[in-house]
């Protein structure tokens, strides 16, 4: 064992691979704008690859222990939405497994050995999905019922470790243990440890599984709050709304509770990226807490000033002494504004979710019924949109928040960025790719919408015909 | 030794990737021409379509798996080789994004006569030329020595662009429609489609003639322009494995002549991987000039790490691929002749009750609330106001818990499914 370590710090020591290369610096902006493109587009659709199996799989068991047949025609229509998503869900995952190479190879060469065993375990949960989406999709009618479920519990476990071993390698860039710096790079890495012993991974996990449900929750449910403002309002559509919302629903106001969680870590592990998050130039003791404004490079200006809130929040105690950006040099200081920004609107529009969560609860659980009402409907669908703006919005929190580093504060993005010179070329296709893409998926989720439903079914059910 | 058994995984995966997902891409090239057979161009594309519905996911993954080991194992090499070879593979990737749109896009036409078929068809085709030869440029950089260490140290399109790198690229074409044809003729053959198995079988021995013709040009040019490589192609392993490779394409053009094509698949299959592993022979133990696989290897701790991962994942894998693989040679994921078949668990289950008739279930929705009470409390209580991390995880799980029993008893209320909502509020 002493050898091989001996080996790697020669071979860094001796320069045949090194990271001194002077890079070309000019396409840092590219390369950080086509991951952020790439990651954008990829993590709603892991949403789905989360929530979704677990809906189709509850209208599925439902089917099988009612027998009533609205609850199979819901779990197969389903079923090759989330086959499609899946599809599109694997070449976005795809892209990002070239980006992170393609874009930042000197992290790759440095710290590759530390993180990427949670991509190498991600691979393996990635087949499991992809093995039993392809059985589960084509084995209706064509499987017994009862392994026809069976097939599809692969999917719904696969979707919540893939995004386990890749939310670790996150955590793992945030808060990096596990290994030992010679030379500008890991060595005596210990990547069990590293990626799953991490304290900072917990939270920051179960964060993303209950934001997953929300927002494919949402998505879903607005798209039959839609349906029945339309004046679908059959069994069928309330059926599907009553499923999905209810998902939606009860992770939304748990949430608040987990989000406090995780800002409570981050406090602890990242008190840069707190001050950020809350404009806190300074330390401060008692500190308090702002809604709106903005950071001038000193304080925050037209915001709304709650005392002591934030060490409140922070520390649970009103005097606790909460750190400022003003412990590290402004160089290596996240871009405030935007990490602020980011974060309010993630935290606004997550309240907002969790109201119109408690909301239907009240209604479906005390009053005992549908909520269908106008007014309810387009919060439904308005819902859908804000919860995707809202999971990006935590993601540029946590992102940009982290900047300078790629690896907190072991390994700045400057010197993890590639040196080849296509990266702008590579932006703008990619640009016109992901809007192309971006179409297709609109067009294809129409389509799904307008296929009528299955004869077999009772047209009664659907509300189609009476809006004739 | 240990640093050399990623190397072995990363080969398995490159040969399952061309073997498996080859011929998916193979498939789609045979989309390009669909003409010129007894069956017609549309039923030729709906079979290579069908045929490729259930696997093409999983065979992709191997393309990830090959990465996720490779810069994990040998992170210095990996670097070197995606920055100075951005180009052909961002080709690639694009090409792996219009594939998978485009197939998914397919899939939901329901007639080859809607406006915007032949344009998704043509895309889903073309990307299904563009990534096996972008990939396999790649790998003719790597094998003559065109990467040299470091970020994006070495040319950024010589290094791609040269005559070797240009021929593995076509060669990857052709074993691709070669290998598609072979499957999609025992794909027919399994169906009793008679007309496209017999077209396929033509398809595959023109293709076979075409792909060794082309590894034969290969051998030439590479004996030209990389005396290394044909230096190891030429004595030892190196030739042992370029025999194998030839002699199992003899015997399966002979089989697939005979219309023995599950052997054929085999025996097809067989050829690919020797090649790749011939490949890794004549070029052992180097990877990238002045970098020996050792050198290039990551530290103890992490090889073992993704050694164990690798078994811990193949425990789950190997078993997954063998039922997907058994249904789909089975046929038991063919497309079925109809929308309609019988609904025999509906039939059986119709009459049985709902579990929330009855007085009982009040009871029990009454314990589920004050479960849903208790778990909320408890997880809310742990989260927010302890500090040891058991207790957080504590915490999550009754959350959790909270959240499964809250969604049954909204998702699923008490009461008939007529009674589920109100017509008008």
């Amino acid at each position: 064992m002493l050898s091989s370590l001996a080996r790697v710090v020669g071979t860094s020591a001796a320069g045949t691979v090194t990271t001194a290369v002077p890079v070309d610096q000019r396409y840092l902006f590219e390369a950080r704008q086509m991951q952020a493109l790439s990651l954008t587009v990829h993590i709603p659709l892991v949403c789905f690859g989360i929530a979704f199996p677990v809906l189709v799989l509850f209208a599925e068991w439902r089917y099988l222990h009612t027998g009533d047949s609205l609850y199979r025609t819901l779990a197969r229509r389903w079923s090759k939405i989330m086959l499609a998503l899946f599809a599109v869900g694997v070449v976005t995952g795809t892209i990002l497994s070239f980006e992170l190479g393609l874009l930042w190879p000197v992290w790759m060469q440095d710290f590759g050995n530390v993180f990427g065993l949670g991509f190498t375990l991600e691979g393996f949960s990635f087949f499991v999905e992809a093995i039993f989406i392809g059985i589960y999709a084509y084995g209706w009618d064509r499987l017994s019922p009862r392994l026809h479920f069976a097939s599809g519990i692969p999917i719904a476990v696969a979707g919540v470790a893939g995004s386990f071993f890749v939310i670790a390698v996150n955590a793992w860039m945030n808060h990096p243990t596990g290994f030992r710096l010679a030379g500008g790079r890991a060595v005596d890495a210990h990547p069990w440890s590293a990626l799953f012993a991490n304290p900072f991974f917990w939270s920051e996990y179960v964060h993303m599984y209950f934001a997953a449900y929300i927002v494919a929750g949402f998505l879903m449910a607005g798209a039959y709050a839609w349906a029945i403002l339309r004046g679908r309002r059959g069994r069928y559509e309330r059926t599907a709304l009553g499923i999905t919302l209810s998902a939606a629903a009860v992770a939304a106001p748990l949430q608040v509770v987990v989000g406090d969680w995780a800002a409570r870590d981050v406090g602890q592990a990242q008190p840069v990226k707190l001050a950020a998050m809350e404009g806190l130039a300074t330390t401060t003791r008692g500190a308090a807490e702002h809604l709106l404004g903005w950071y001038n490079g000193h304080s925050v200006v037209y915001g709304i000033e709650i005392p002591r809130l934030l060490s409140l929040l922070a520390f649970h105690n009103p005097n606790a002494t909460v750190k400022g950006l003003n412990i590290v040099p402004l160089a290596d200081q996240p871009p405030v504004n935007v990490v602020r920004f980011a974060f309010q609107t993630m935290v606004g529009i997550g309240t907002l979710l969790a109201l119109l969560g408690l909301v239907y609860l009240y209604l479906r659980l005390r009053r005992r019924q549908l909520p269908t009402a106008r007014w309810f409907c387009w919060a439904v669908v308005a819902a859908g949109p804000l919860s995707v703006v809202a999971l990006i919005a935590g993601w540029i929190t946590t992102e940009v928040g982290r900047q300078p580093w790629i690896v907190y504060e072991v390994m700045r993005v400057d010197a993890a960025v590639t040196g080849a010179h296509v990266i702008p070329f590579g932006y703008g296709a990619l640009w016109v790719v992901y809007l192309g893409l971006g179409g297709a998926v609109w067009w294809l989720l129409r389509r799904f919408s307008r296929v009528p439903l299955e004869p077999e079914l009772n047209p009664e059910l659907s509300g189609a015909h009476h809006a004739g | 030794m240990l640093a050399d058994v990623p190397v072995v995984f990363v080969l398995a995966g490159i040969t399952a990737y061309t073997v498996l997902a080859g011929a998916d891409f193979g498939a789609g090239i045979w989309t390009l021409v669909p003409g010129g057979g007894q069956a017609g161009a549309a039923a030729t594309r709906d079979h290579t379509r069908h045929a490729i519905g259930p696997v093409w996911e999983a065979n992709h993954v191997w393309l990830i798996f090959v990465l996720t080991v490779a810069w994990t194992c040998y992170p210095g090499a990996f670097g070197s080789i995606v920055s100075t070879l951005a180009v052909p593979l961002l080709i690639a990737a694009i090409g792996i994004i219009f594939r998978g749109t485009a197939y998914a896009l397919r899939s939901q036409f329901d007639a080859s006569g809607e406006p915007g078929v032949r344009l998704v068809e043509r895309l889903f085709a073309l990307s299904s030329v563009l990534t096996p030869f972008a990939l396999a440029t790649v790998i003719g950089a790597i094998t003559t020595g065109r990467v040299p260490v470091g970020n994006a140290r070495g040319d950024l399109v010589t290094s791609w662009l040269n005559p070797v790198s240009v021929l593995a690229g076509v060669l990857a074409v052709a074993f691709s429609g070669y290998l598609a044809a072979v499957y999609l003729a025992a794909d027919a053959s399994r169906q009793s489609e008679r007309a496209l198995a017999r077209d396929f079988r033509l398809r595959a021995l023109a293709a076979g003639v075409v792909a060794g013709l082309l590894a034969v040009a290969g051998l030439l040019v590479i004996r030209a322009e990389a005396p290394a490589l044909w230096h190891g192609l030429s004595s030892g392993l190196g030739l042992a494995l370029v025999i194998v490779s030839a002699l199992a394409g003899v015997v399966t053009m002979v089989l697939v002549w005979l219309s023995r094509f599950g052997a054929a698949r085999a025996s097809a299959a067989l050829a690919v991987a020797a090649v790749i592993a011939g490949w890794a022979a004549a070029q052992e133990p180097r990877v990238l000039p002045g970098l020996t696989v050792t050198q290039a290897a990551a530290g103890r701790a992490t090889l073992i790490a993704t050694i164990v991962g690798v078994a811990a994942g193949a425990v789950v894998l190997i078993p997954s691929l063998a039922l997907l693989y058994s249904l789909v040679l089975r046929g038991r994921l063919d497309a079925p002749g109809s929308v309609n078949e019988p609904d025999t668990a509906g039939a059986a289950k119709a009459t049985r009750p709902g579990r929330a008739d009855g007085a009982g279930s009040a009871g029990r929705t009454r314990l589920e609330a004050a479960f849903a009470v208790v778990t909320l409390v408890a997880g809310a209580g742990l989260l927010v106001f302890a500090d040891p991390a058991w207790a957080h995880g504590l915490g999550a799980l009754a959350l959790v818990a909270c959240a499964v029993t809250v969604f049954a008893l909204a998702a699923e209320p008490p009461g008939s499914p007529g009674s589920s909502g109100s017509p008008e509020s």
